[in-house]
């Protein structure tokens, strides 16, 4: 079961009666209790302070109230990178999500070097976070880069994709959907759930390839398909590494690629704004938990389980 | 090519004791779901394939190929040949930052392997407790667990850089380290209790019997036994703090204790545009321990996320 999955039943089945064993429970979870109060917990409430407070580190933190959320809400540059973010995660996710599950359909069982191919489509999944990689496609996409070359072959005429702020945010859409390996593994194991009885039963009834897919696979497979939307959402949100590689650091050019997390970086460690930088923080984690929201509230509507009578 | 992976030979037999078909009948009805016998819609299904592979791996291996070309090459030449072996891209880039770049493979060494050890001692405690401890208030700290998850690090950051320079461990590994010591990495707690519940109960409750308290059954039975999922853990550990890069940006500034990734962004800011070939070099250093990994622990990825990442 999915971490999602776990949290859905969660609140059903109840646990068993039995001898509580809490002393060495919390001997075992000592470390993580430790962890969560310090590192994860207490973190998250300072923030939640500090974002009311002018602070920049080398004087105590001031009180201004509600004035970093008003500054948010006329910070131009903070309007930009919500742009920039919400078109890098809307156009990029369904893409690269797309091209896992049709590639994982291609591969599904009984094909001859089925391993092969699935580590050729993982492998940049495990590259693509890279700052190596980062570094290869400000390369690519350059002036001189091998984009342009392989264009040339067929009379294109090129163009600097990384200096032109039109086009500047769609290399990073490409790198996000060039990491579908990931989600495209998570679909083939989904696949291989499907009790082969199903298709039996359909191709006993006359059903075609098409109509066994549209009505077995495709429902058997939305938990997988919610969970991997859930999943690369977050992910996406997040991103970084690849915007300040490419961007050396700047978002730029003309702040086209400033995802939302490089402004917060700049905000916080480059300007040293850090109850400003809390305060975008916890933006980020509304937005994220609201999006998660949305989709669990929507997968009623889509997202079939088959455990459900 | 003709070595099938070993999981879709068995797929057969485990669908047959699921549907209670015998397997050649299930094997039967696979190749009826997947009609691809008419060797020409096979064909086109491979080609289509390696066509898909080789556009995705194009750049990696082109990049591959360059590092090897002398700078003034790489940009006219967009073939996969190796045309020329000059090994001096890779001399030169390897000094071409103010420390010679092994101290830099070093640091990202040491914070790896803090990491790693971190994260299976920690993790695998809590895992425990979760997988078969009974307890006050499970199943919220469960949840809170599962939660932690998903929380995106840019919140707790602040407040945690500020806490780590009061302690002065700014410009130490110890704000990289510790928290995996503190099993912040939840998702690897997760993983593990997955694989806890799979090991028989019996096996407690034997050692149980023979008066092991739990520290014993955890150390002797559970955790001898967890190995795969110990094994996955340092895979993702590893692959995941080499390739980090936000908290060693922000964590470490003084040039001796670059990680890595940090190398790598000085080196590209530094550079003038004439020494692409030191820069590929050096990527490709970089991500020499990535494709290692993946070359032996692919078993372990590929089943690491598809068990979790299963309802």
């Amino acid at each position: 079961m999915s971490a999602l999955g776990e949290l859905r039943s969660l609140k059903g089945a109840a646990a068993p009666k039995q001898r509580k064993q809490n002393k060495a429970a919390f001997l075992f979870l000592l470390p993580w209790f430790v962890g969560l109060a310090l590192i994860t917990v207490g973190p998250m409430v300072a923030s939640f302070a500090l974002s009311f407070t002018r602070y920049n580190l080398l004087s105590p933190p001031r009180f201004n109230g509600v004035e970093n959320y008003i500054r948010m809400l006329e910070d131009e540059r903070l309007h930009k990178a919500l742009v920039v973010t919400f078109q890098y995660v809307l156009v990029s996710v369904p893409l690269q999500l797309g091209l896992a599950l049709v590639l994982a359909l291609v591969l599904d069982r009984g094909l001859r070097g089925l391993a092969l191919y699935r580590s050729a489509f993982y492998l940049p999944s495990l590259l693509g976070a890279s700052v190596a990689i980062a570094i290869l496609w400000r390369q690519l996409f350059g002036v001189d880069g091998l984009i342009n070359i392989a264009l040339g072959w067929f009379g294109i005429e090129g163009q600097g994709w990384i200096s032109n702020p039109e086009t500047a945010l769609g290399t990073l859409m490409i790198l996000n959907v060039w990491t579908f390996g990931a989600p495209m593994v998570i679909f083939l194991a989904g696949l291989r759930q499907i009790p082969v009885m199903y298709y039996e039963a359909a191709s006993v009834d006359g059903a075609n390839r098409m109509q066994q897919f549209r009505h077995i696979t495709l429902p058997m497979l939305t938990p997988i398909i919610f969970f991997n939307l859930i999943l690369q959402l977050i992910g996406a949100f997040q991103s970084f590494t690849q915007a300040f590689v490419v961007s050396g650091g700047t978002g730029g050019p003309v702040d086209s690629t400033l995802f939302y997390t490089l402004y917060l970086y700049q905000q916080g460690f480059a300007n040293l704004n850090m109850g400003y930088a809390s305060a975008m923080a916890w933006l980020l984690l509304v937005i994220i938990a609201a999006l998660t929201a949305i989709n669990f509230w929507a997968s009623k509507y889509w997202v079939f389980y088959d455990d459900q009578d | 090519m003709t070595k099938t992976d070993p999981s879709t030979d068995l797929a057969p037999l485990t669908e047959s004791v699921v549907t209670g078909l015998p397997p050649e009948r299930v094997r039967e009805a696979r190749r009826r779901r997947h009609p691809f016998r008419k060797p020409v819609t096979s064909i086109l299904r491979h080609a289509f394939l390696i066509a898909a592979a080789v556009l995705m791996l194009y750049p990696v291996i082109w990049m591959v190929v360059s590092s090897f070309r002398p700078t003034e090459l790489i940009f006219r030449e967009a073939g996969l040949v190796f045309d020329s072996f000059e090994i001096s891209n890779y001399v030169e880039g390897w000094n071409a930052l103010s420390y010679p770049f092994n101290v830099y493979l070093l640091n990202s060494g040491l914070v790896v392997v803090g990491s790693i050890i971190g994260n299976l001692v920690s993790c695998s405690l809590a895992a425990y407790a979760f997988a078969r401890l009974e307890f006050t208030g499970k199943k919220f700290w469960f949840a809170i667990m599962l939660l932690s998850i998903m929380l995106p690090i840019h919140v707790i950051i602040v407040p945690q850089y500020v806490m780590f320079s009061q302690l002065g461990w700014v410009n130490t590994f110890l704000p990289l380290i510790v928290p995996k010591l503190l099993a912040t990495d939840a998702f690897f707690i997760f993983l593990m209790v997955q694989f806890i519940r799979g090991i028989p109960r019996e096996l407690d409750e034997a050692a149980r019997i023979d008066g092991a308290g739990h520290p014993r059954i955890f150390l002797q039975i559970i955790l001898p036994l967890m190995v795969p999922a110990l094994a996955t853990t340092t895979i993702f550990t590893f692959i995941w703090t080499w390739n980090d890069f936000f908290s060693q940006l922000i964590f470490l500034t003084k040039p001796s204790l670059y990680t890595v990734p940090l190398a790598l962004n000085a080196f590209q800011d530094a550079q003038s545009s004439t020494d692409f070939g030191e820069l590929f070099a050096m990527s490709v250093v970089s991500l020499i321990p990535i494709f290692l990994i993946f070359l032996f622990g692919q078993r372990f990825l590929i089943k690491g996320i598809a068990t979790t990442g299963i309802k």
